[in-house]
């Protein structure tokens, strides 16, 4: 049985058809590529995954249990933004380790747990700084942590590189899918980026063949 | 340089200054002097009765803030983050309540509820809540709007709940826009006059009412200048908290131009913002409607007759009471009209000065909007005590009353010229001198034309707020010289049904009015950036 499999989805915007009976799955612990040019519907079935967008008709399994009309907290799922939405209210450490307290990890494991994401995503002693005052490069690596600390069955990456300059791009890319290895995670990657694709994931599919 | 000379730019200003000093500095230091007088101070403070008053002025007006911002909440997320068919209609007729007179929304609560729940705590609050809707759905869901919804479904992909997300990422993210609404409702409610008047009973008085009655009904003036300084106090120390918290609460948020609005795809969605909006419409909505209905209702039935008899009714053959529906329409009419051009005269001129004289421009300013800080009952107070010993003994003067409502309208006017005044570009002005106009003529020639189309829209505020202005009016207006809404609290005080009937009527008309006043303001408000105003 696979991780995440999304069957027969479909999403209209009003007489807009945005996905057209879309089916993809995912092999546990695999990093998959999905890739397709801007406003083809890549971030759609991202957010349809996740739970954020209910599909107009299809369904979404993950870990084998049908979650398509589970709200989005419930399903196990985790998910880079493109624009990364770190909370501003909370300092860097409390981004990461904001999963696990949602789900009832006391104070001091997550201060544990917060710090050891933080020095594997390279951001030691990054704990009390402002998010507001991170650089992009900094911001990236604390979104991607924060995610990955909540320990989700299945990650989503929205376009996480887009908007980083060409080296940092570059580093980040190589970088990210070192993590995403020692994880051990399931991961979706949404990109329209082919070299990115190739550095990150285990297998690159193109929205068009889907 | 091309700069104005001094001497034109002082006589733009000296009128409204004087004006200001006159009708409002004086009285307010008179105000001050009165309360300032141990006796008046001992006797108020001392007694139980004031505290009793300070105490249910405080609570009631905590109740109506906390219940206000935490029904608005609601329509303020619906509003923020989704597109719905009636969504403007909504916000327009939130607003349109926001902008009635008190005393029209305190007589509309007084005709929608049944006789058990009027004029108690209950009504009171309720017409706050209704009343001030607007302000937290203004407020919080302009802010609300633009906080990117996907953080909202990233705290949701990390596991928060809906709850959770709302209380550990929303809420503290529009704290500062939740902060200022419930300051302005805390201000609005803590002062309420009209509503009060209308809907309050004996035991219900706030601090606004308690300085009306010991002033003109006790003669108390030491006594309700002391409470009226004691209110004063209340609300600048508010004013300050407030504005500390808004300002160690706000964060740099990455916002949006203004997040994009959803329609509701699922039913739990829909029937959530169905709920959401169509309860917000009832709120505003039914106590209108109530209004209206009770201005046809008799005890017999269904009846034209409060409206085609609008005149004094006869209470016994050849016996007529107190106020003339009538007469109050002519005189508010002449009273806004005179309250109009006093402001839109004051109030041009000062904006002109305003913009023309820059930096110390600011400085009349900020003078002229300090009667929008001060309650209109305490201006009222200090107009009272201070016109009354000759050579100033105005108070019987008929037009003492449009020189108040002015004082309050001006700042509006001035609001709405200044922002437009300010974006006319200053390079033609030079433009002009390149052609061979001196500055006078420059400026005339390239900074007044523009004034005209705000001021049309301030003249139709100040209209707006005379008709309706209740607080100062209470202890300026003559016997005989009733506007509208002295009429209605006093039709609506009255037993006998073609009374209550009346001020029904006048109530409808009222609300009416103001409202189409406040649409057509609304209407040709020009966008501040544009500076494509018609050139004569």
């Amino acid at each position: 049985m696979s991780t995440l499999d999304a069957t027969d989805i479909r999403v209209t915007f009003g007489d807009i058809t945005v996905l057209d009976g879309l089916s993809l799955s995912l092999a546990d612990g695999e990093i998959v590529a999905l890739l397709g040019p801007s406003g083809s519907g890549k971030s759609t079935l991202l957010r349809v995954i996740a739970g954020i967008l209910t599909p107009d008709a299809g369904a979404v399994h993950i870990g084998g249990a049908d979650v398509t009309h589970r709200p989005t907290h419930q399903r196990d799922v985790g998910m880079v933004f493109q624009d990364n939405q770190l909370f501003p209210h909370l300092s860097t450490l409390d981004n990461v380790t904001f999963g696990l307290k949602m789900a009832g990890v006391d104070r001091g494991e997550r201060g544990t747990r917060g710090s050891r994401w933080l020095r594997r995503v390279g951001l030691p002693g990054f704990e009390r700084r402002r998010v507001t005052e991170l650089s992009g490069g900094e911001a990236k690596r604390v979104a991607l942590a924060r995610t990955l600390a909540a320990e989700p069955s299945v990650v989503l990456l929205d376009e996480p590189l887009t908007g980083l300059d060409r080296d940092l791009h570059d580093r980040l890319a190589i970088e990210l899918a070192g993590v995403l290895r020692d994880a051990a995670v399931t991961a979706l990657l949404v990109t329209h980026d082919p070299d990115e694709a190739a550095v990150v994931a285990d297998r690159t599919v193109l929205l068009a063949d889907l | 340089m091309n700069r104005l000379p001094r001497w034109f730019v002082a006589a733009l200003a000296a009128g409204p200054l004087v004006a200001l000093a006159l009708f409002y500095a004086w009285p307010f230091v008179t105000l001050v002097t009165e309360a300032v007088d141990r006796r008046a101070i001992t006797d108020t403070l001392g007694s139980s009765r004031t505290w009793g008053v300070v105490w249910f002025t405080l609570w009631q007006a905590v109740v109506s803030t906390v219940v206000t911002v935490a029904v608005g909440l609601i329509p303020a997320y619906v509003v923020a983050r989704f597109d719905f068919p009636g969504r403007s209609a909504l916000i327009g007729l939130l607003t349109a309540t926001f902008v009635l007179p008190t005393v029209v929304m305190g007589a509309a609560f007084l005709a929608m509820l049944p006789d058990s729940l009027d004029r108690t705590v209950w009504a009171v609050i309720g017409a706050h809540v209704a009343f001030n809707l607007a302000v937290v759905v203004r407020i919080v869901g302009t802010l609300w709007e633009h906080l990117p919804s996907d953080m909202e479904y990233a705290a949701a992909t990390l596991g928060a709940s809906r709850g959770r997300t709302f209380t550990q990422i929303s809420l503290p993210l529009i704290r500062p826009a939740v902060t200022a609404a419930a300051t302005v409702v805390f201000l609005f409610t803590f002062t309420s006059f009209g509503v009060i008047r209308v809907l309050g009973a004996v035991g219900t008085r706030t601090i606004e009412v308690e300085v009306w009655r010991r002033a003109t009904q006790l003669g108390d003036v030491g006594g309700a200048a002391v409470l009226a300084m004691l209110q004063l106090a209340v609300l600048a120390l508010v004013v300050v908290v407030s504005t500390v918290s808004q300002r160690r609460h706000s964060r740099a948020i990455a916002l949006r131009p203004s997040a994009p609005r959803r329609r509701a795809r699922t039913v739990g969605e829909r029937r959530f913002v169905v709920a959401a909006a169509g309860g917000a419409f009832l709120v505003a909505l039914v106590p209108l409607i109530a209004l209206v209905v009770r201005s046809f209702s008799t005890p017999s039935g269904w009846s034209t007759y409060a409206w085609t008899h609008l005149g004094r009714q006869e209470v016994r053959p050849g016996l007529r009471v107190g106020v003339d529906p009538l007469d109050a329409i002519q005189n508010s009419l002449s009273t806004a009209g005179w309250a109009t051009l006093l402001a839109v005269v004051f109030g041009a001129l000062a904006s002109l000065a305003i913009t023309a004289a820059q930096r110390h421009g600011r400085l009349l300013d900020g003078g002229l909007m300090l009667p929008l800080g001060t309650s209109a009952v305490t201006i009222g107070l200090g107009m009272l005590i201070t016109f009354d010993a000759a050579p100033v003994d105005w108070r019987a003067s008929w037009w003492l009353v449009p020189v108040g409502h002015a004082l309050v309208a001006v700042p509006f006017v001035v609001r709405s010229c200044v922002s437009v005044l300010r974006s006319v570009d200053p390079a033609m002005s030079d433009a002009a001198a390149t052609l061979g106009a001196g500055p006078v003529r420059a400026w005339r020639w390239t900074v007044v034309p523009y004034l005209w189309a705000p001021l049309g829209i301030g003249a139709v505020l100040a209209a707006a707020i005379s008709l309706g202005e209740f607080g100062a009016t209470s202890f300026l207006s003559r016997s005989g010289g009733e506007t509208l809404p002295i009429a209605i609290e006093q039709l609506l005080g009255r037993t006998g049904s073609t009374l209550q009937a009346q001020g029904y009527v006048l109530a409808t008309m009222l609300a009416v009015v103001t409202i189409t006043l406040v649409v057509v303001a609304e209407r040709f408000q020009p966008s501040t950036r544009s500076t494509q105003a018609p050139l004569p």
